[in-house]
């Protein structure tokens, strides 16, 4: 069973707007590396100039935020959950 | 209003209920015409106007009258001189939003704003994601409304402030996690329905309505802006709007551009930003909120960046504070002034006092607290910290005895 990834409404025209997508990736890095090559543009809209995910962005690995885990390099295996969300929002 | 506008990148979107570029993921902002804001608004304009917050109406995001929360705003600013004399500054006033109409905070500003646009927009039903406050808020106004309303909150907030929600009729969400898990799933749930989110979708219009806090403080300090306002932090949004208030006000010329520091409060048990600004950092870390503080657990504050580039420009300072010192804080307000806040009132003022003692808030100055909730919300945080009451029989003689017995232990004392 493959990785499931969340895509937030503001990149679904990247994807056609599916909603929910799967990768085969080791890292949460690799996953979005993926996601580049079968939707071209988005790596872009996630990561800087110096490689960081943005500073808009969220994402998390089964609900749990990947600056608690290892950022891009958390390791994902069969059946996780990676959600993409916008960080404005609350308070 | 003219449009929507990325604070990153600068693209422009229509005045609709989105609240991130979909570019750079960066928050949208309402953009305003402000020659045209000039010609309409002078001090006596406003002057003229009912004491609700909607005397400021042309600074506020809606594009007719307000239909939501009408009678919102305009609380009292106190004078607070045994405050003050208590923190040995020169002169303390407290904007006492914790009688803001109709729910007892200063949420309700947002809401009125929000639930307004919402209107505007068509939607029905409207939702947030809550420490509390606004929840009761988006619950009462959404009620007078006659709107459907869905608040979700963490499932262990203080019984106080889940009742104040749940009596107006409102769907209460209950969620098993901290504020910032409930903000993950709202954010999943707003792009999924299609309903007014205050704090998501309708997020540039709802945060708008802070401004009018700091409005109003310039008006009744007689159109002048404060040199410091100590502002509790929990996204950071108050304190980047209070900023842009006096920003606004300065460029529409309704008072004289005279420097002003908009200092940070947030707890020790989740402080991703005041760690930051005292480290000199401009991004924040998220922490794990463990605070008594809950209206302000939020670890990872969506304003947080916004509000260390603020205090930057303002030249101001973060503090943070223990839960010992929130209650301690809650007394001081309480004992001196005779205004009961919340815990995040508690951290404001244990805040100035540290500010005050350390210098950064020289004595010779002007502070205005902003105080932000009710503190019978909270009776839990205090319950047991504040003494307890004597028993005695219906009998003068009990009576006698223990005023004569007080009296001793103060003459030995």
């Amino acid at each position: 069973m493959p990785t499931k990834v969340r895509i937030p409404t503001p990149l679904r025209k990247l994807t056609n707007n599916e909603e929910l997508v799967e990768v085969a990736a080791s890292t949460v890095g690799d996953a979005i590396t993926e996601l580049q090559t079968r939707y071209p543009g988005i790596k872009e809209r996630l990561i800087d100039e110096a490689g960081e995910v943005r500073r808009f962005v969220n994402v998390y690995v089964n609900e749990e935020d990947i600056r608690f885990l290892q950022n891009q390099g958390t390791p994902i295996k069969d059946g996780d959950e990676i959600s993409i969300i916008p960080a404005i929002a609350g308070g | 209003m003219k449009a929507l506008k990325c604070r990153e990148c600068g693209r422009e979107y229509p005045l609709a209920a989105t609240h991130v570029c979909e570019f750079d993921f960066g928050p949208l902002e309402v953009v305003y015409d402000y020659a045209l804001i000039k010609r309409a608004l002078s001090r006596s304009a406003i002057e003229s106007r009912p004491e609700t917050m909607w005397r400021y109406r042309e600074l506020l995001p809606v594009a007719d009258d307000p239909t939501v929360g009408v009678e919102v705003g305009f609380t009292p600013l106190i004078k607070a001189d045994r405050l003050a004399k208590a923190l040995g500054v020169r002169e303390l006033w407290v904007k006492n939003d914790a009688v803001n109409y109709p729910t007892l905070s200063f949420k309700d500003r947002v809401v009125s704003v929000a639930l307004s646009r919402a209107r505007e927009l068509g939607f029905k039903t409207v939702a947030c994601a809550s420490t509390g406050n606004l929840a009761n808020s988006v619950a009462a106004n959404a009620a007078s409304a006659g709107l459907k309303a869905y608040v979700f909150i963490p499932a262990d907030l203080e019984q106080g402030k889940i009742l104040n929600s749940l009596v107006y009729g409102a769907q209460v969400v209950g969620i098993r996690g901290h504020y910032d898990e409930v903000n993950r799933l709202c954010a999943e749930i707003a792009g999924k329905y299609g309903w007014a989110f205050v704090n998501v979708n309708m997020r540039p219009y709802y945060a708008e309505g802070s401004k009018s806090m700091g409005f109003e403080i310039v008006e009744q300090l007689g159109w002048q802006i404060p040199q410091h306002t100590v502002v509790p932090m929990a996204s950071g949004s108050l304190l980047t709007k209070v900023h842009k208030s006096y920003q606004e006000i300065a460029k529409l010329g309704l008072a004289d551009e005279t420097p002003w520091h908009v200092h940070g409060a947030q707890a020790t048990g989740c402080n991703p930003i005041s760690a930051a600004q005292k480290a000199g950092l401009d991004f924040f870390k998220p922490v794990k909120p463990n605070t008594i503080a809950k209206s302000l657990a939020i670890g990872t504050p969506a304003d947080g960046f916004y509000a260390l580039k603020v205090m930057k420009e303002s030249n101001a300072h973060a503090e943070d504070v223990t839960d010992d010192e929130i209650r301690e804080g809650i007394c001081l307000l309480a004992e001196h002034e005779g205004i009961f806040a919340e815990t995040a009132g508690g951290v404001t003022t244990a805040v100035a006092k540290k500010l005050i003692a350390s210098g950064r808030i020289p004595t010779k100055d002007s502070v205005v607290l902003c105080i932000t909730g009710n503190g019978l919300k909270t009776l839990d945080a205090v319950a047991g910290h504040c003494g307890q009451p004597r028993e005695i029989k219906p009998s003068l003689r009990e009576f006698e005895c223990m005023l004569s017995a007080d009296e001793k232990a103060a003459v030995s004392a």
